[in-house]
């Protein structure tokens, strides 16, 4: 499916910041826009709910937690019990170490698996890019056209908004 | 975002602009490699040669290659891999800790600081599996119910806790690490000319384009793993000085140990980093990003540990006395005064004397001297655990069982050898990734004094209305003592 997109292209991120907040307030959609870095206050411009992330890794965690208690007491305590040093078979102050490490092992990886699956970021032979300068020192605002955008309006608005230049550009996503 | 006070010195110099930021680095993971790139990696496959033959000799012969005696039973390879793991803290303590406390200086040197956390673990881990003799039953150590006997791993044992510490820490150190360079492949890739290059770096970056959505998730995903790194990068060196701790070695039996540990690995690890980074910054012409103040603020945590691990000493020997216990007594006169005197006051020289030099602003402003002392630092830090390890083992409990250690070719050479794997790995590393987190200096940018008034991305006259705004960003042409809260 082939899209067509107007990229308004800013040459700093305060104005970027602005110019997202103005195009929205003047009920223009914007598909996405693409920055080199990450801006703070860019969340609360372009509508982005907070990231449940941290809620997965606690459960990420805690399953971890729950797999540490489990692993050790079953087979420490129930399937082969052994005297080790004259200690109980279950000595949970002995098992802090592994549940903690385990912990964070499901956490971590639990979460960035998660992150990058919803992110749909995964190895690939080509990556198409709306302007390859917005991994450089450029900000692009994308806002996607269809047979009825007005695209000299839009072209106006990014315009008077601070963007230095403003393009038109088609993307084929599959 | 933070208060950028006028008195403290800039983060970049030079006054760099985004794109200046994106050259430097690029500069030369896009160049061919130059001359003194080349012969260090020879002189550093040298070494990995030497790890490999002695790894070989290892392997064929076994465990009697090594200098072990029935009494020292575990001496340079113990030694390394402490040295090792607690070279690597450094990196995860400068991406981590400095990244929850808000250290904006962090943001040049925290890449190169866990790829060097990366490589270090790796080299430790060598020493465990190599001490296995046998290191393709390597897997025995995970709780795999095993065919001979339904037998499971001991839970009970600091040895198994290490084992699950350094999985838990190397994995995650390397997502972190990788998950923060995905942003910088795609600028990289975005740039590539070169078929191999695009294909390559089109595969490492993930497909990332740097959507809003995307950097909202990777800032979340970035400050969790932070939080979670914090308390695993203390469990890891809590755990190895557990290895000793629990045992009823006098010298090793001290409540002491996690912290004095964690103190000791910081204190290597910083020193490596001044080492590698002091050599980065000169050889990649990155001045302007890994600044004399950055390598300052270094010296000054060295300092701090090193000023630590100091009274752990003091306190150590203090304990013994105080605890009237013969064995332990004897374990720290015979460790300052014994056979292995030479290593005690090399140790004492390196860690506790070198960093005081520090308060005197001099040195710490000084490369050559900070060079020199970060080297010295290094070889105190191998000499404390080669103390600790085989003063204390040597001469315990029975003295008809006292025995000397002496290393042979084989100990030195896998020693000797992990160094050349670990600056083989390092070179690599600064050869084709970025060493510098482009991505992150940039939001540094704008925010450093130096960049205040010479950086303009935008002409300021051109949208005038901006600069009256004071709810978001400064404006490029905003005055240097402009303090800012946000």
């Amino acid at each position: 499916m082939t899209k067509r997109f107007a990229l308004g292209i800013f040459e700093d991120e305060d104005v970027l910041l602005h110019a997202v907040e103005n195009i929205r307030g003047a009920g223009v959609k914007i598909y996405e826009v693409f920055t080199p870095f990450p801006i703070h206050g860019m969340d609360d411009a372009m509508g982005i709910e907070r990231s449940r992330l941290p809620i997965a890794a606690f459960f990420y965690g805690m399953t971890g937690l729950a797999f540490a208690l489990w692993l050790q007491i079953y087979t420490l305590g129930f399937d082969w019990p052994m005297i080790i040093g004259g200690k109980p078979h279950i000595a949970l102050p002995a098992f802090i170490p592994v549940s903690f490490e385990l912990t964070v092992f499901f956490c971590c990886h639990g979460m960035v698996i998660t992150f990058y699956t919803i992110s749909k970021l995964y190895p690939r032979w080509k990556t198409p890019v709306l302007d390859v300068r917005s991994t450089d020192d450029k900000f692009v605002v994308a806002i996607e056209l269809n047979e009825n955008s007005d695209l000299n309006g839009l072209a106006k608005l990014l315009r008077e908004n601070g963007a230095s230049e403003v393009n038109e550009k088609e993307m084929t996503k599959n | 975002m933070q208060h950028v006070s006028a008195v403290r010195e800039p983060l970049v110099t030079g006054g760099k602009t985004y794109h200046d930021v994106t050259v430097d680095v690029c500069r030369q993971v896009e160049a061919k490699p130059n001359v003194r790139w080349m012969a260090a990696l020879s002189v550093a496959l040298f070494f990995l040669g030497i790890f490999l033959y002695s790894v070989y000799r290892t392997l064929w012969y076994g465990i009697g290659e090594w200098g072990l005696n029935k009494t020292v039973g575990w001496a340079w390879d113990i030694t390394n891999f402490v040295w090792w793991v607690g070279i690597g803290h450094a990196g995860t303590l400068i991406s981590a800790v400095l990244l929850l406390f808000r250290q904006k200086w962090r943001s040049s040197i925290n890449r190169a600081a866990e790829a060097m956390t990366i490589f270090a673990v790796i080299c430790a881990a060598m020493f465990p599996v190599l001490h296995m003799g046998r290191p393709w039953l390597a897997y025995w150590v995970f709780p795999l119910q095993n065919t001979f006997g339904s037998l499971w791993a001991n839970f009970n044992s600091p040895l198994l806790w290490d084992v699950f510490a350094i999985s838990t820490y190397f994995t995650v150190s390397l997502v972190f690490w990788y998950t923060g360079l995905v942003p910088d492949f795609a600028t990289i890739r975005d740039r590539a000319k070169g078929p191999i290059a695009k294909v390559a770096y089109s595969l490492l970056s993930m497909g990332w384009t740097g959507s809003a959505k995307h950097w909202s998730r990777y800032e979340t995903v970035s400050l969790i793993l932070a939080g979670v790194s914090t308390p695993l990068v203390l469990s890891v060196h809590t755990i190895v000085s557990m290895d000793f701790a629990t045992s009823v070695v006098p010298g090793w039996h001290t409540t002491i140990f996690p912290p004095y540990f964690v103190a000791g690995a910081i204190f290597s690890g910083f020193a490596m980093v001044l080492t590698l980074m002091l050599i980065t910054r000169v050889v990649f012409k990155l001045e302007d990003y890994i600044t004399i103040e950055h390598i300052a603020l270094m010296n000054k945590i060295m300092m701090i540990t090193g000023s630590i691990v100091g009274v752990a000493y003091i306190t150590e020997f203090f304990i013994a006395w105080y605890s009237q216990v013969e064995f332990e007594q004897y374990a720290f006169i015979n460790r300052a005064t014994g056979p292995y005197w030479w290593a005690y006051a090399s140790m004492m020289t390196c860690n506790v004397i070198t960093p005081q030099l520090v308060w005197i602003r001099k040195v710490r402003y000084s490369i050559p001297l900070t060079f020199i002392l970060s080297i010295i630092v290094n070889i105190g830090m191998w000499f404390e655990r080669f103390v600790i390890i085989v003063t204390s083992l040597h001469r315990d409990y029975l003295p008809s069982s006292w025995a000397m250690f002496s290393p042979t070719r084989i100990d030195i050479g896998i020693y000797v050898g992990t160094l050349g794997l670990f600056f083989t790995l390092f070179l690599l590393f600064a050869k084709f990734f970025p060493v510098i987190n482009m991505a992150e200096v940039k939001t540094i940018l704008k925010y450093t004094v130096d960049n205040g008034p010479t950086y303009t991305g935008v002409d300021p006259h051109a949208h005038a209305i901006h600069h009256e705004s004071t709810t978001h960003g400064v404006p490029a042409n905003a005055p240097v003592n402009y303090n800012k809260h946000d």
